[in-house]
């Protein structure tokens, strides 16, 4: 496939991808390599990174293996990732579709619903469902996925637009074709381009919401969660500051590879579009 | 004798992996003081890279490789770009194609025609502005002071290519270049925009290279005229030698190609009226929920007509006509307001939603636009079969007969498993007749099917349609804006103009003496019509059989 | 004059927008376990059943859902945001109190990410792959990628802690009584790393579109025009493709205004600054919903006022659009 080549030919895109795959291999390799419960204690707290053999990466403030949360907390953050995006992708793209594809009435009506998601901050929104619904984690990660449907929604409406008034997709009625046929199978594969270029974005967005979530004590407790250690190293922000220092860079590095592949993938699916 | 413009053995090279190593190869063009030389070729000849070239506009990573580029005795090629800049617009002017696109959208037109005179001279503001207003009256412009301030989505096509020229001739250049620029206009504009062009060129005394693709344009404004070719030179000479007696077998087969303007012997009609069209109307309403936003078009009004069975009723109109509105309605794409449509008994306007895809297989359509009427990522077998299997046939059957169609069409039915981007223009719309007439209609709608292709591949594509509505007894309704084709192809002619037809009747006759001044108007606005291609008569005689 | 009628024909049709949201928040919060009595009642160390059931009349939470609905809409109109429990105010007064601060650190973000990205974006677009581009570009994605929370705790680390260039928290300094001049001063001094981290994490997104909106306006047909009429490439940057790369820009910061009052929940609890943000944070710990919905219908209206202010601007900007 071209696009393929194209991808695998692009600087950014293989970073991404080496990025990306480092991570699933912390979250792979963590049963195996940290077979305990990272959550419970393991050794005296506030250790150094490297000052221990037993813990590379230090303890932190309840004595825990900084590294094992680390490698757990990568299951954890790409689940919630991949999950909270499938759902707000099914929603978005759904809406987006039929309110592009009839227009009129129904499209005014899915652009005032996705509208008033819109007005509201996300996070804030975030909040309100997690004080009403509480902290679990499919809880959390369900409430992710529907605070992040409206712009994705929006941008496949657009795509429907512009293709809904394609000469094919005039010739597909003419034929006959039922509307169902012509939506899901004549223009959405067209329309998804730039949709799964917008899903790498919406992970982006989950992994950094979940966090944020979590670094103010929010999210599920029970979880290893990076954004969790963070918020734990506040405390001894001063002295210990590698406890708050370490997970960012794994967030970092995690969601810098999911945006980096999403743009590998504009490129190689847009070749006309690329910087000249 | 030179000429301000002298092009000489230009070659420009293309990047690897381009379709061929050379946009041009070996070009010579002399243009020759106060004259209008018209450089004529089809997509992929190279023409446009010209213009660029000569303005040393050309893309970074396309480089002239060789021969020579004078103005006025200097070398263009050696100029660095500081003194080209002094040269571009001042001493060569240029306008392009597309004049929605080619103005900026957020600056007024005395804005951008004034920018002319701030870039190259020293005049002050007011005295700017004094002769911006002469240049619009000059291009004959009504209210000048009104269009100076005005943004370029305000101004009609017409208006818009008119503030151009004004641009490019605002510092009276030596040397106009004219990238087709009434390739995107409607006929009657067009033959504004011819008219002026000569008539300011008479005045100021500039040369002017005029790119075309229509040999029509050439026969109207031509002194001599340059043939291309891939990026060759295949001839060139004084037009009326060229038109008539031309010498080089593709120059031959380019002019045989262009549908002459004498209309085809009339078909005897056979009594039935397969399709009648009652007082049709639509209008456009957009919807918003405050009263002031809302805007109404009346896209057809009142519209009557019928097609009898075995003939072709073309719909000829410009832009904004109707037709591909009343098209639409036909097929029921659209639905109209008002108006009774009828196949043989059958009310179409009356019927469900499932009735109508019953019947679509009745009626079919083929569309305009060769890349956008195919969806790029289904194979050309499954665009065909699909119409027979939404209608109950089982696949293999299908499978069977696309292959059939394929050959019908002049296609190799092994393509079948090839996708769109993988055919050429001209072979895409033999796909889009393919998938219509594998319904076996009673009725084909053609909605522009040859306007995007060249013009010896349209001639193709008309022969082709000539041959399939004999084969399959159709009854086609063809819309055009192109007088020239409707000749060619149509029995009978129906006139619009702002969603009303304004005249109809047999094609020799309307052609012959029109009745309603707007046909006349078209009638009159058709380039080179006083010109008639040299093998007009062998071509009839191929297709009258 | 006309796009003013327009942007406000726009703003009154977002009125039931506004009040669809309301009124899902508020049955959603119907939902929650616990309301404000339960919460009243565990700060006050525990009460008895009969005691709960007069506070709840007192407040009013015992009738149904959608008569309290139509009390809390028609207060609502009255700008009667309830009462809080918590805070032992009106919930109107809590928030008005918080407001200048998340204001202000907005704005400021948002010029400081608006200004920066424009200008690298354009540096990007001009030298595009070569390495200025690179680097910005690099730079850029870098940024997209960092959590806010996190970028503000490596800044008061650098900054606060081992630098002492900056304090570490809240808005101004207390009990030092300043004013006039010397308090703005100070203020400015506490608030330059929370916009900063806010600021930055919005640059690169400002960045990213700048460059992109800049290439593909370059592409288009009146940019080879004005070449051809003998404009340098700087004044064609200028005076052409500028203007025209801005609108995406223009709409995207409409359209991060939600985005960015969601992140000083964030960054005003990461450095203590006594926000609207860090209020919502407060209320959903304790339960204080009658405030969280008034903040949810602050931050709305916020919202709203954005983009009616970005409707006019970008109407001014693009004559397109008015008629």
């Amino acid at each position: 496939m071209q696009t393929l080549t194209r991808f695998l030919g692009n600087p950014v895109a293989l970073i991404g991808l080496s990025l990306f795959l480092l991570v699933a291999a912390m979250a792979l390799s963590a049963g195996s390599l940290f077979p305990n419960d990272p959550l419970d204690l393991a050794g005296r707290p506030l250790q150094w990174p490297l000052g221990n053999p037993r813990f590379w990466l230090g303890t932190d403030v309840q004595g825990r293996d900084i590294a094992a949360v680390i490698f757990h907390g990568a299951r954890v953050s790409l689940l919630i990732g991949v999950v909270a995006t499938l759902i707000s992708m099914t929603i978005g793209v759904l809406i987006g579709a039929l309110a592009g594809y009839y227009g009129g009435l129904i499209d005014e009506m899915l652009m005032r619903l996705t509208e008033a998601f819109q007005t509201l901050p996300n996070f804030l929104l975030l909040l309100v469902l997690v004080a009403v619904f509480g902290s679990d984690i499919k809880t959390v990660t369900i409430a992710i996925g529907l605070v992040s449907w409206p712009a994705s929604a929006r941008l496949t409406r657009a795509e429907f637009l512009t293709l809904r008034s394609r000469e094919f997709v005039e010739a597909c009625r003419t034929i006959g074709m039922r509307d169902i046929q012509i939506i899901f199978r004549e223009i959405l594969p067209n329309a998804m381009p730039p949709v799964i270029v917008y899903a790498s974005v919406v992970m982006a967005i989950a992994i950094l919401l979940e966090s944020a979530l979590a670094f103010l004590n929010l999210s599920d407790p029970n979880v290893p969660s990076w954004g969790n250690l963070i918020g734990g190293g506040r405390a001894v922000l001063r002295t210990q500051w590698y406890v708050s220092a370490i997970p960012g860079v794994a967030i970092l590095m995690t969601v810098l590879a999911v945006s980096l592949i999403g743009q590998g993938l504009n490129d190689a699916l847009n070749p006309r579009l690329k910087r000249r | 004798m030179s000429g301000p413009l002298a092009i000489s053995g230009l070659t420009v090279s293309l990047p690897a992996g381009a379709d061929r190593p050379f946009a041009l190869s070996d070009v010579s063009i002399d243009l020759r003081r106060g004259e209008i030389h018209c450089l004529i070729g089809e997509s992929g000849s190279g023409k446009s890279m010209i213009a660029n070239a000569i303005l040393g506009l050309l893309p970074e990573n396309v480089r002239i490789s060789a021969g020579d580029i004078r103005f006025e005795d200097r070398s263009l090629l050696t100029l660095d770009d500081r003194e080209m800049r002094k040269i571009r617009g001042a001493r060569i002017g240029m306008i392009f194609q597309e004049p929605m696109t080619a103005l900026n959208p957020l600056r007024t037109i005395g804005d951008q025609i004034g920018e002319m005179f701030q870039t190259h001279t020293a005049l002050d503001r007011a005295t700017i502005r004094v002769r911006v207003r002469s240049l619009l009256s000059d291009v004959r412009i009504a209210r000048p002071e009104e269009i100076e301030r005005a943004y370029p989505h305000e101004l009609s096509g017409g208006q818009r290519q008119r503030a151009m020229i004004a641009m490019a001739l605002a510092l009276e250049p030596a040397v106009l270049i004219a990238d087709e620029p009434t390739t995107a206009l409607d006929v009657t504009t067009q033959a504004q925009i011819l008219a002026l062009v000569r008539d300011l060129q008479a005045r100021k005394g500039a040369s002017v290279l005029f790119i075309t693709h229509d040999f029509g344009v050439v026969a109207e404004i031509a002194d001599r005229v340059t043939v291309l070719q891939n990026g060759r030179v295949v001839e060139h000479g004084v037009r009326d030698q060229l038109l008539n007696h031309p010498s080089e077998p593709y120059t031959r087969e380019l002019i045989a190609a262009v549908p002459s303007y004498l209309p085809p012997p009339s078909i005897v009609e056979q009594a039935e009226q397969i399709l009648t069209i009652s007082h049709v109307s639509k209008t456009y309403r957009r919807f918003g929920l405050l009263q002031r936003s809302r805007r109404t078009t009346q896209a057809l009004s009142d519209v009557s007509t019928s097609l009898t069975k075995g003939t072709t009723l073309g719909i000829v109109g410009e832009s904004g006509s109707g037709k591909s509105t009343l098209a639409r309605c036909i097929v029921r794409l659209v639905d109209p307001d008002a108006g009774v449509i009828r196949l043989r008994d059958a009310d179409l306007t009356a019927m469900s939603r499932r009735d109508l895809r019953a019947q679509s297989r009745h009626i079919q359509m083929v569309f305009q636009d060769p890349y956008g009427s195919l969806n790029p990522r289904r194979t050309a077998g499954e665009l065909v079969t699909q119409g027979l299997i939404i209608h109950g046939m089982p696949g293999p059957q299908a499978r069977a007969e696309a292959k059939e169609m394929f050959a019908v069409v002049g296609l190799d039915p092994q393509a079948m498993d090839r996708y769109p981007h993988e055919f050429s223009g001209g072979q895409r719309q033999r796909i889009g007749l393919a998938r219509a007439l594998a319904l076996r209609p009673d009725v084909l709608v053609a909605d522009e099917p040859v306007s995007a292709l060249d013009v010896s591949v349209q001639a193709q594509i008309l022969r082709l349609l000539a041959d399939l509505r004999k084969r399959f007894g159709l009854s086609m309704i063809f819309i055009t804006h192109d007088l020239r084709v409707a000749a060619q192809i149509c029995d009978r002619v129906a006139v619009m103009k702002n969603g009303e037809i304004v005249e109809h009747g047999a094609t020799a006759k309307v052609f012959a003496s029109p009745e309603h001044d707007y046909t006349k108007l078209l009638l009159r606005s058709i380039p080179g019509q006083r010109w008639v291609p040299p093998s007009a008569g062998a071509y009839l005689a191929a297709t009258a059989s | 004059m006309r796009f003013f009628l327009f942007a406000v024909r726009r703003l009154a049709a977002s009125v039931p927008t506004l009040l669809l949201v309301l009124a899902g928040l508020f049955m959603l919060l119907q939902f929650a376990p616990g309301d404000t009595v339960d919460a009243l009642v565990a700060q006050m160390g525990g009460g008895d059943s009969a005691m709960m059931d007069q506070l709840r009349k007192y407040y009013g939470l015992d009738a149904t859902a959608t008569v309290q609905l139509i009390r809390y809409l028609t207060r609502l109109v009255r700008l009667d945001l309830g009462f809080s429990a918590i805070y032992g105010k009106p919930v109107i007064d809590v928030i008005l109190e918080r407001l200048p601060t998340t204001l202000l650190l907005m704005a400021s973000a948002l010029s400081f990410a608006f200004a920066g990205g424009l200008a690298l974006g354009v540096v990007a677009a001009r030298r595009v792959n070569q390495w200025p581009d690179g680097v910005i570009s690099t730079i850029g994605a870098i940024f997209y990628a960092t959590p806010a929370f996190w970028l503000g705790l490596m800044g008061i680390i650098i900054f606060a802690v081992n630098l002492h260039w900056l304090p570490a928290g809240g808005i101004e300094e207390i009990g030092t009584g300043y004013t006039g001049l010397r308090r703005a001063v100070d203020i400015v001094w506490h608030l330059a790393l929370p916009t900063a981290t806010l600021g930055l994490i919005f640059l690169a997104t400002y960045l990213r579109i700048m460059r992109a909106s800049m290439l593909e306006v370059m592409t288009l047909d009146f940019v080879r025009t004005a070449r051809a009429k003998g404009l340098a490439q700087g004044t064609v940057l200028r005076r052409h493709v500028l203007r025209n790369a801005l609108l995406p820009m223009v709409t995207l910061v409409g359209l991060q205004a939600g985005t960015m009052l969601g992140g000083s929940v964030v960054v005003e609890s990461v450095f203590a600054l006594p926000g609207l943000g860090r209020l919502a944070y407060e209320a959903v710990v304790q339960r204080d919903l009658n405030t969280l919905l008034g903040i949810v219908f602050v931050s709305a209206l916020l919202v709203i006022c954005v983009n009616f202010l970005v409707d006019i601007l970008y109407a001014r900007l693009d004559p397109r659009i008015a008629n």
